[in-house]
Parts: C-alpha cells; sequence; structure tokens
C-alpha cells in the first residue's frame, strides 16, 4: 500500500515537473496512435461508405471479414505486421521494423476495422428519405453519397473515436513491432509494462493516470458524439 | 419555356402486385393537377416515377420542351422537384436545408442568401432560419420542405400530399403558397391529395387513380 502511495506522489511530482522522459513518451504515444487513426480514417471511411452505399458483389463477406477484424488481438496483429516488416518479409526492404512506422502500421491494422464497420454501421442507419430528398433538390450521385455520409458524422465521429481508444490503450502490438527502444519507440503503454517489470512505479504509475485521463476524455467525446448523433445538429448558417 | 410531361403505358408492380397499369396521361405546362386515390391506389408511385426517382416495369415518362422531348439526366432532374410525404429534413440549420438544391448547383454564396432569404419569407419561417430543422413541427417541416423545392424555381413540381397530418393553420400557409405558385404559372404541379375540397380548390385538373388506371376525375 505504502508503494502505490509513494509510487503516486512521485508521479504527480514527475507529472507538475513537466519531466522530460514523460512528455517525450506522451508525444511519442499521440503521434503514433494519431498517425494510425489517420490512416484508418482515410481507408475506413470510403471503405465502410462504399459498402453502405453501393450493392457491391461479395458485400457480405467483406464485412464479415471487417467485423471480425473489430476483435483482433493485438499480438496476432503484432506477430504478423512484424513477419511482414521483419528483414525476411515481403516489405523487409522498407527497414521500418523497430520504427515508428512499424508502430503506427500495427495500430493502424488495429483501428481500420472499428473505423469502417461503425462509419458503415452510421452510414447504413441514416434515413433513406435522405437520400432521396439529395437526389429529388437535384443532387448528382456523388453529392448524393456525400450528403448522407454528412447526415451520419456524428456516428463516423464515433467510429474515429472508438478506434482512437483501441488503439491508445494497446500494449502487444506495439511492442513486437517497435522494440520499446527508449526515446525512439517508447509509449506509455511500453513504457507502463517495462517499468513495472522494474518496479520503478513512479513513471509507470505517471503514465497509467494520464492514459486513465486520455481514457476519459476518449469516452466523454465518444459519449457527446453519441449524443449529438441522436438528435442534433450543427446550427450555423454556412457550413 | 416551361416542361410538358407524358405518360404513355405505365405499369408497375411491387411484389406480385400490380399497382399501376396502363397509365396515360399528358400533363400540360403551367397547369395544376390534383391527383387522388384510395390509399395503397399507386399515387406515390406514380408521382416517384414521374420525379425520375423510380422507373417503370413498362411504359415511358416524358418531359418535353417545345414539343422536343428531353433526355433523363442529371439537367432534366435539375427542372423538376418532388416534395416527398416525409420531406427528409437534413440534419442542420433551417438555413442550409433550403440552401442545399443551390449549393450543389454552386449558386453563388451573395445569390442563395437572397434567394433563400426571400423564400423563407414567403415560408413564415425566416425567423427560424438559424434553428436546427430537426426541431421544426410536422407542419413547418413541410413549410420548410416546399421551400426547398420552390427556392430552385422548377419547372415541375410534383407535391405528395403536403398538408397531410399538419394544423389548419399550417394547411392554409400551403395551399397559399401553392395557390401563388399557380398564379405565377411558371411550374406545372401535380399534387396528391385525399381531400376532395383541397383538390377542387387548387386543382385546375382533376385525375383519380383506381384500380391502377390513371383517370380524369
Amino acid at each position: 500500500m505504502d508503494t502505490i502511495f509513494q509510487g503516486f506522489i512521485s508521479a504527480f511530482k514527475l507529472m507538475a515537473a513537466l519531466d522530460p522522459t514523460l512528455l517525450q513518451i506522451i508525444w511519442l504515444s499521440l503521434k503514433v496512435s494519431g498517425g494510425a487513426l489517420v490512416l484508418a480514417i482515410l481507408l475506413g471511411l470510403p471503405l465502410g461508405a462504399l459498402l453502405a452505399l453501393k450493392r457491391l458483389p461479395l458485400r457480405g463477406l467483406i464485412l464479415s471479414v471487417v467485423n471480425t477484424g473489430m476483435g483482433l488481438p493485438p499480438v496476432v496483429v503484432g506477430l504478423f505486421v512484424y513477419l511482414l516488416l521483419s528483414r525476411s518479409g515481403p516489405l523487409g526492404f522498407m527497414e521500418l521494423l523497430y520504427t515508428p512506422g512499424a508502430m503506427i502500421i500495427a495500430q493502424f491494422v488495429l483501428a481500420c476495422p472499428i473505423v469502417t464497420s461503425l462509419s458503415h454501421t452510421a452510414i447504413v442507419n441514416v434515413n433513406p428519405i435522405i437520400r432521396q430528398a439529395a437526389r429529388v433538390l437535384g443532387a448528382n450521385p456523388l453529392q448524393e453519397a456525400l450528403t448522407v455520409i454528412r447526415e451520419a458524422r456524428y456516428g463516423i465521429m464515433t467510429g474515429g473515436i472508438a478506434g482512437l481508444g483501441r488503439v491508445t490503450a494497446e500494449v502487444g502490438a506495439v511492442l513486437m513491432v517497435g522494440g520499446n527502444i527508449a526515446g525512439y519507440t517508447r509509449v506509455m503503454t511500453t513504457t507502463i509494462a517495462l517499468e513495472t517489470d522494474k518496479g520503478n512505479f513512479d513513471l509507470a504509475i505517471a503514465l497509467g493516470v494520464i492514459l486513465l485521463g486520455l481514457s476519459l476524455i476518449i469516452n466523454v467525446a465518444l459519449r457527446a458524439f453519441q449524443r449529438l448523433g441522436r438528435a442534433s445538429s450543427g446550427v450555423v448558417l454556412w457550413d | 419555356m416551361g416542361l410538358s410531361l407524358e405518360l404513355a403505358g405505365i405499369y408497375k408492380t411491387y411484389n406480385g402486385h400490380e399497382i399501376l397499369r396502363d397509365c396515360s396521361w399528358v400533363f400540360e405546362e403551367g397547369l395544376t393537377y390534383a391527383l387522388m386515390g384510395l390509399n395503397g391506389t399507386g399515387k406515390s408511385t406514380l408521382l416517384r416515377i414521374c420525379a425520375l426517382l423510380e422507373t417503370p416495369d413498362q411504359g415511358r415518362v416524358s418531359y418535353l420542351a417545345d414539343q422536343k422531348p428531353l433526355a433523363p439526366d442529371l439537367e432534366l432532374r435539375r427542372r423538376l422537384t418532388l416534395l416527398l410525404p416525409g420531406v427528409g429534413v437534413f440534419n442542420t440549420s433551417v438555413f442550409n436545408n433550403v440552401a442545399y438544391g443551390l449549393k450543389i448547383r454552386s449558386v453563388k454564396r451573395r445569390e442563395i442568401e437572397k434567394r433563400v432569404m426571400a423564400i423563407l419569407d414567403v415560408v413564415g419561417l425566416a425567423h427560424k432560419r438559424r434553428e436546427r430543422a430537426l426541431d421544426l413541427s410536422t407542419g413547418q417541416a413541410k413549410r420548410l420542405g416546399l421551400a426547398r423545392a420552390m427556392v430552385l424555381e422548377p419547372e415541375v413540381i410534383l407535391l405528395d400530399e403536403p398538408t397531410a397530418s399538419i394544423d389548419q393553420e399550417n394547411t392554409e400557409i400551403i395551399e397559399g403558397i401553392i395557390r401563388k405558385m399557380k398564379a405565377e404559372g411558371k411550374a406545372t404541379i401535380i399534387l396528391v391529395t385525399h381531400d376532395p375540397a383541397q383538390a377542387a380548390r387548387l386543382g385546375d385538373k382533376l385525375l383519380l387513380i383506381k384500380d391502377g388506371r390513371l383517370l380524369p376525375g
């Protein structure tokens, strides 16, 4: 109990002093997870929209694969990304293993199915009358699709936030492909694992508190977007 | 010049039920047609076919300008519009809802502001322009739908039960707007209604759908 208490005190001292190691780890974590999320949105949103708006062949199969991907175990993702990026792997020539780039790829693989699936659900749940209204007001097929996507915006944001939640809390995949190299690929979750192993609880608790705070912010944002999606809109003259 | 519409031998079947059977009519430019019939007789289906939202199983829908038939492309679709019974209000402000059709036509911002505000005045919703459209009452939403259609200055306007499920006050406002459009004579109007008195008040010609056939009323 005493150790935990002491750990909390030291942790708050580290945070209050804006410890450079702590800040560097947080910054890298945000860069890696943010980068993975951007890539996941760039691929997942159009794919989710396509699956929702077009009668594609094998749509059911693709959706099943995407939904299965939502529950991918991070260590399995880590293993396959490792094999792809290792020297003897097909992408070994890119020399990405044990770099933040490899960690972004691993987290992207974890986040993309979530963003795709939740975007698809959000778009497919838009009332069909919206699409018809857009059409009778003179929208071309692209404008029609964009109107439906716009109506689903809060659900899509929920997907993005859920994807971010998944990757910020993830440890297995980034540990395997990033290598947990101090000052280079060490992020919050891998640092917590390492420092706990070493019995150095100050930094681990500090990062744990920050991670919990981040998780709280993500969940508050998630609930806010879900509420907005149920009832409401941007009330502005021009947007 | 406006548009006239010619239906020739329209058939439509849903789930094995023949809804429309050999429907033919020439809708003359600038006139208002009131279309009546019992529930489920195919009035809305016919309107959706006229709006090019659905294709008939058989038959032909032709829009004509100067007696020449037009291709059913985006350019033609932008010369007509349909007020859906459920309106389909977009999740944004009243102003943005009405501006939608103009924005997708790349109309200049200043022009959009002018036209949207003018039409919101006509339908009595100018004071609600900044409010979210989803908060409007059913009657106000119908007026918004009408404004959204009218702002585009369509040559053919198809109205699917524009006063269904709304109070007397909103009904009078909407009828007033339809009368104004009629008086301007710029658009061909096809109005679906269940109210014979309304059909008589607004229609230049009355039509009836019975047993899937389109008949003079």
